[in-house]
């Protein structure tokens, strides 16, 4: 049945086999490896690189809500020059596009970045204005239509491969945001990073996470995620990677009908490690089912 | 040999104490590439709304039946969920995850010192050990698994906070009261304990690997939500974040950072 359909997606310019990717900050390349083989997504997007080692934030630093989760792990990775040296060879063997999230707490930050991985086999960058767990950078840049168009800008200038901007959730019009970083170069856009959220312990009185607030992500948060992806795909005209909650292959032919072009599978992997390969599984069932033979089928089958 | 995802299926699940539960799983992938004791498995919760795996350590292992036992406390809705299943009722199983204890040194005379739902990890890690192996378990009130301690044929000591079994108190008044012999100290437990487990061992020059635990998400090494404070002498701050679930959870108890 496969192969009479043709999953294939067009992110600005970059042809992934299929539309399933993985979120940034839910995805590591040996590890799920062990699960599944990563020549089966459509591309890998890795946790937020910064130029130099972050260390992150105090533990406790995730927490379960009913349908979804909270995490304030502040985006501790091990910078770009590990990434290149440890990592990228690994991702370069497995067979999908590479997909490199970009994080920084200054404009310099994340254009050293995109320059170091300028000369690499990296496919695609995706710029993360929207991480809530950092103060300085992150979300600070994706909350101002004028500064997430700087951000984009001056990243832009200074990258070789096709520049993704993933938005904040965490503002009063994320049409605007999009806009902004549309008209200032952006080659794509991710929509949702998590929400703004918070557990309290009632015994304990105490904030479940040591950063007291933190990113609310997983099926919970699916409704919102639509909504903005449907509004956003309404007003500018980029290629989308939708995510939010998708758990099932229904939940990513839902994203490409509010207009996604491709979809990331985030906490879905916490809850099963092969999540991926299950969705991309489910989409193909739901294909068949409905009669598509490609994605922009399903997109343009949307009836308002 | 790396971590498996199978559906394992329930042999048997008692309650065996106040909200402590043993469970038997056949999951014959999992349960042939346990390497270490004190490594752990993550069981997935069947019911929608609870999203993450629940990780939980290996009890016993054997690797004819091909099965995995794990003894559990219920804490909440994911475990609770557990306690609910029945003979045959399928689960998520995946592992196993981590570090164990480190058996491969020529000591004789071991000490293994438990807390709570942190003794059944140690039961393993008994049957595996060769040599002397005293075992010394502190419980709030209701001690379990004693019987299969004594059948791997170690010398156990029990200590209850409220008396009622063993003697009163806790695990270091015990290792304070004995004169036990011990090469090397294994343990796992709520933190206090191992911080002053810890301190005592130093004291006497003693090495000590601790089983640490924290929150978790993802279980497999992916989301760095566990991670905990080691010694990093590369390190401009002396420390470095590591992962409480594929780095650890054993470490050398003079390598944690006890600040916590």
């Amino acid at each position: 049945m496969n192969n009479k359909l043709d999953l294939s997606v067009d992110i600005a310019g970059v042809t992934l086999k299929n539309p399933i990717t993985t979120a940034s900050g839910t995805f590591a390349p040996r590890e799920f490896a062990q699960f599944m083989d990563l020549s089966e997504l459509g591309g890998v997007i890795v946790k937020g690189i910064a130029n130099v080692p972050w260390e992150g934030n105090p533990t406790p630093r995730v927490a379960e809500t009913y349908g979804g989760m909270l995490n304030a792990v502040g985006l501790q990775n091990p910078g770009v020059d590990y990434f290149i040296e440890h990592d990228l060879p690994y991702l370069e063997k497995s067979g999908t596009k590479i997909i490199v999230n970009i994080a920084g707490r200054t404009i310099e930050d994340y254009c050293e970045v995109v320059e170091k991985l300028a000369d690499t086999n990296v496919d695609l960058l995706e710029l993360n204005i929207s991480c809530p767990n950092v103060k300085e950078g992150g979300i600070g840049f994706g909350t101002s239509p004028e500064m997430a168009a700087k951000v984009t800008r001056e990243v832009k200038a200074h990258s070789r491969q096709p520049l993704i901007v993933k938005l904040s959730p965490n503002v009063t019009d994320i049409v605007e945001i999009a806009q902004a970083v549309a008209e200032a170069g952006a080659d794509g856009l991710s929509l949702i990073n998590t929400l703004v959220g918070m557990k309290i312990d009632v015994n304990s009185k105490k904030a479940v996470l040591a950063n007291k607030i933190g990113g609310f992500s997983g099926p919970a948060i699916k409704p919102v995620a639509v909504r903005m992806v449907y509004q956003v795909a309404q007003a500018v005209d980029l290629p989308i990677i939708g995510l939010g909650g998708i758990m099932t292959g229904e939940d990513a032919a839902e994203f490409i009908l509010a207009g996604a072009d491709a979809i990331s599978v985030g906490t879905a992997s916490f809850a099963n490690p092969r999540a991926c390969i299950d969705i991309k599984e489910e989409l193909i069932n739901y294909m068949n089912k409905h009669g598509f033979k490609t994605i922009k089928e399903i997109q343009d089958a949307f009836k308002g | 040999m790396g971590a498996k995802l199978e559906n394992g299926v329930v042999i048997s699940n008692d309650q065996i104490a106040k909200d402590i539960y043993s469970m038997f799983i056949k999951a014959p992938n999992i349960a042939n590439s346990v390497e270490m004791p004190g490594q752990f498995i993550n069981l997935y919760p069947k019911e929608k709304h609870t999203i993450l795996p629940r990780p939980i350590s290996i009890c016993e292992v054997d690797s004819k039946e091909e099965t995995i036992r794990v003894v559990y406390q219920v804490v909440g809705d994911g475990t609770g969920q557990f306690a609910k299943l029945k003979r045959e009722d399928e689960i998520q199983v995946s592992g196993p995850i981590g570090n164990g204890f480190d058996i491969s040194g020529d000591h004789r005379e071991h000490l293994l010192v438990g807390g709570g739902v942190g003794v059944p990890p140690l039961l393993e890690l008994s049957k595996r050990l060769k040599g002397n192996v005293t075992v010394v378990l502190g419980f709030r009130d209701e001690p379990y698994l004693i019987e299969d301690f004594e059948k791997y044929g170690a010398k156990v000591y029990v200590a209850t906070e409220s008396g009622k079994h063993g003697s009163k108190g806790n695990v270091l008044d015990i290792l304070k009261q004995e004169d036990i012999k011990i090469d090397m100290a294994y343990s796992c437990g709520p933190k206090p304990m191992l911080k002053a487990l810890n301190s005592w061992c130093q004291e006497k020059d003693i090495p000590v690997q601790v089983s640490l635990e924290e929150r978790m998400a993802c279980g497999i090494g992916v989301c760095v939500g566990c991670v905990c404070k080691k010694k990093d002498s590369g390190n401009k701050d002396g420390w470095s974040y590591k992962k409480t679930c594929t780095d650890g959870p054993v470490f050398m108890g003079s390598d944690v950072i006890w600040d916590e």
